[in-house]
């Protein structure tokens, strides 16, 4: 019978607008108390997180996300209880264990060994409960040659590690983790976040904030998405991350409807989804074939123009590039058609690269395409999204009875008559 | 891998409840005693640290006091003749700034140790009061380290304790309560205001003059003395040179006051810091 171990009602926390500047001096204060000035300026108040409500279920693991500065991590400060709510208030049962950053309370005077009993114990773990798994941290920090060096001596690789591995062994009721994952090597997150799930199927409750979609979508059932300290979208995380990306993408495109400059030069112009007419030429909505079109302004020949193209996700990842044979180019107006069977692409935002290079290798023209291409959400084919690559790609599954013939040389078709029965590509 | 977490609970969990702050009081000392573990890892990470960034470590803990001991006992007591009523010189002086010393040092420490610390405050829940206690107490075992040269010295000048001595632990507590209230102050102003530890230095030295710790509290006539008492640390000083060494003036008016403002002090101080501490990790 799980009961709500988290139970937030109308919580909000209000800041004043000067209070996150400089500190106060004491001397000011003094002397303005001195001073005769009538005016005062009128203190200018924001609310980083406003009549938020929810209730989360023991075992639960709750993503948060949503832009810089819509709240989250205040929402969190405020249930880990580093700072108080103006209003509001809210529940807890079980301990609360709060991994805002890695490697809280390390001191680089003090040796790896004496590090790991004040961080353990700022944490919240007793000493006995340190001494107890004192061996299992060190094994998982694998740190163990340099326990008695002082932590000033320790690389950043191996501080992390060792604070990692210490704040890895908490074992409270209600984990709270704030975007620790977006720091340390690919290695070390895989290793982060392996511990999360273990976490999570150990029966214990996790709030996550983090910015990596892929690691919400893996952790979490739930999400709740914040802006502008309000809660948006409480649903589940397919849901939830869909809307928020859909979102993020269509803001970034508004803002980009700029002309591209004087037209007296070659240049690429503009470019669009070859649809018909009436349809968003910038939103692709199924995984059928596709037809991209640039246009492309020549104001002086080339006899051996170089035309590239390439294709970014919204992290600045390569996803694809091309380019093509010599084209002549003489003054004009041109069509480049890039024709695709289909693109495989999970919803998201993406930019094309567009470049000309002349005869002597000089580059023409370089476009990062502007709007940015949706792929709209709709065209996503696996039906439930818990686990999410980079590409979106339509598989049939069937299972044949029988075995499966070996490929013998001589054999004119090593074709696979029998898939075996575990599912290679899709998930039902 | 534990089944069992998603039945029902057997032991109640602890549950914690968020809300505005409200009311004028909200010290929890229950809590506080909960986390005495963590004011025991902070007095040692404190002790630690101290030592192992000092050359000569813990022999620090008796220099401090008896290379002060040297300079006033020279000037103030050879040269400018200041009375010690009745005791060796040596032993009036080193029986003074011991306390003293313990007072200074964990006033400066005390002071900075919100800011400081501020890189754990704004990540991880502890009462704050655990930080200004936990400086407060790590200057024990310095005072402690600093006794074994008292001892020594007594025995050579022949200054033989009485009675008196069984009080000997209260005017310590009296210490330590006062260097908490002024403690609390202190680590609370400076979090918001941030130049006031500049002023400690000039606020200690001052104060140092203002105890009888270079001159015994004789100097002062008698039916002024209570309002001496007004320095809590004159009556401290005195009580504590008076119950170590038996010379002296026995706990009177003066001790009386003193202890009266050690107490308003402490409670204003402890008033003031948790009024602090609803917005600390905001400013901090």
């Amino acid at each position: 019978m799980t009961d709500a171990v988290i139970r937030v009602e109308g919580i909000g926390k209000r800041y004043r607008v000067g209070q996150r500047q400089s500190y106060r001096a004491l001397r000011d204060v003094l002397a303005g108390a001195f001073r005769r000035s009538g005016k005062r300026a009128p203190t200018d108040f924001i609310w980083a997180v406003r009549d938020v409500s929810f209730e989360v279920k023991q075992g639960e693991v709750v993503g948060l996300i949503g832009r810089n500065g819509a709240g989250k991590s205040t929402l969190l400060k405020l249930l880990a209880r580093i700072t108080r709510p103006t209003v509001g208030h809210a529940e807890l049962h079980g301990r609360i264990g709060s991994l805002l950053e890695v490697g809280t309370g390390f001191h680089p005077e003090l040796t790896g060994r004496e590090n790991i009993f004040l961080s353990g114990a700022i944490l919240g773990m007793s000493k006995q409960e340190i001494l107890r798994k004192f061996d299992e941290i060190v094994a998982f920090s694998e740190v163990e040659r340099f326990l008695d060096t002082p932590l000033k001596h320790y690389s950043s690789g191996m501080g992390m590690r060792l604070a990692f591995a210490v704040a890895a062994h908490l074992e409270p009721e209600i984990l709270l983790v704030d975007e620790v994952l977006s720091v340390g090597d690919a290695s070390f997150q895989k290793k982060c976040l392996g511990k999360m799930q273990d976490v999570s199927r150990a029966g214990r409750t996790i709030i996550f904030v983090s910015h990596q979609m892929n690691a919400i979508r893996r952790l979490c059932q739930r999400v709740l998405w914040i802006d502008e300290g309000h809660i948006r979208v409480d649903a589940s995380s397919h849901e939830a991350v869909g809307a928020y990306e859909t979102a993020m993408a269509r803001g970034s495109r508004d803002k980009s409807q700029a002309s591209r400059g004087s037209a007296s030069r070659t240049r690429f112009a503009s470019w669009r989804i070859a649809k018909p007419d009436g349809e968003d030429p910038h939103t692709l909505r199924s995984l059928d074939p596709v037809t991209i079109r640039i246009a492309l302004e020549v104001q002086r020949p080339i006899t051996k123009a170089w035309h590239g193209m390439a294709l970014y996700n919204h992290e600045q990842q390569l996803m694809w590039a091309w380019a093509s044979q010599k084209l002549p180019l003489d003054v004009g107006e041109y069509a480049l058609c890039h024709t695709f069977p289909m693109l495989p692409l999970r919803p998201g935002s993406y930019t094309w690269l567009v470049t000309l290079y002349d005869e002597s290798n000089n580059q023409v023209d370089s476009w990062y395409c502007e709007p940015e291409m949706i792929v709209a959400a709709e065209s996503y084919q696996a039906p439930i999204d818990q686990w999410t690559g980079i590409l979106n790609l339509p598989s049939n599954f069937e299972v044949k009875a029988g075995a499966i013939p070996l490929a013998h040389p001589g054999n004119e078709h090593s074709e696979l008559d029998e898939p075996t029965q575990k599912g290679v590509n899709s998930r039902p | 891998m534990n089944a069992a977490n998603t039945t029902a609970v057997v032991t109640e969990p602890p549950v914690l409840r968020i809300a505005p702050p409200h009311g004028w009081w909200e010290v929890d000392f229950h809590e506080l005693w909960q986390f005495r573990e963590l004011i025991y890892f902070f007095v040692w990470r404190d002790i630690k640290v101290r030592y192992k960034q000092t050359a000569i470590g813990a022999a620090w803990a008796i220099l401090q006091p008896a290379l002060a001991m040297i300079v006033f006992a020279l000037f103030f007591g050879k040269l400018a003749h200041m009375p010690t009523e009745g005791l060796p010189i040596l032993v009036f002086y080193y029986s003074g700034l011991l306390p003293w010393m313990y007072f200074s040092n964990s006033l400066t420490n005390a002071t900075s140790t919100i800011v400081q610390n501020q890189n754990i405050i704004t990540k991880v829940y502890f009462p704050r009061l655990a930080l200004p206690i936990s400086a407060v107490l790590s200057g024990l075992l310095d005072f402690a380290i600093g006794c074994l040269l008292l001892v020594p010295l007594m025995v050579v000048y022949r200054v033989r304790p009485g009675l008196p001595l069984l009080l000997l632990p209260v005017f310590l507590l009296l210490t330590v309560l006062m260097a908490a209230g002024a403690g609390l102050w202190l680590s609370a102003m400076n979090a918001i205001y941030r130049d006031v530890r500049y002023v400690v230095p000039f606020l200690v030295q001052f104060w140092l003059f203002a105890s009888p710790v270079a001159y015994a509290s004789s100097i002062v006539p008698a039916k002024y003395r209570w309002l001496y008492g007004l320095n809590p640390m004159a009556g401290i000083i005195e009580g504590f040179r008076w119950s170590l060494t038996g010379r002296g003036d026995p706990p009177g008016p003066m001790i009386i006051v003193s202890v009266a403002v050690v107490l308003v002090v402490l409670a204003s101080g402890l008033f003031y810091f948790q009024k602090m501490e609803s917005t600390v990790a905001d400013v901090v």
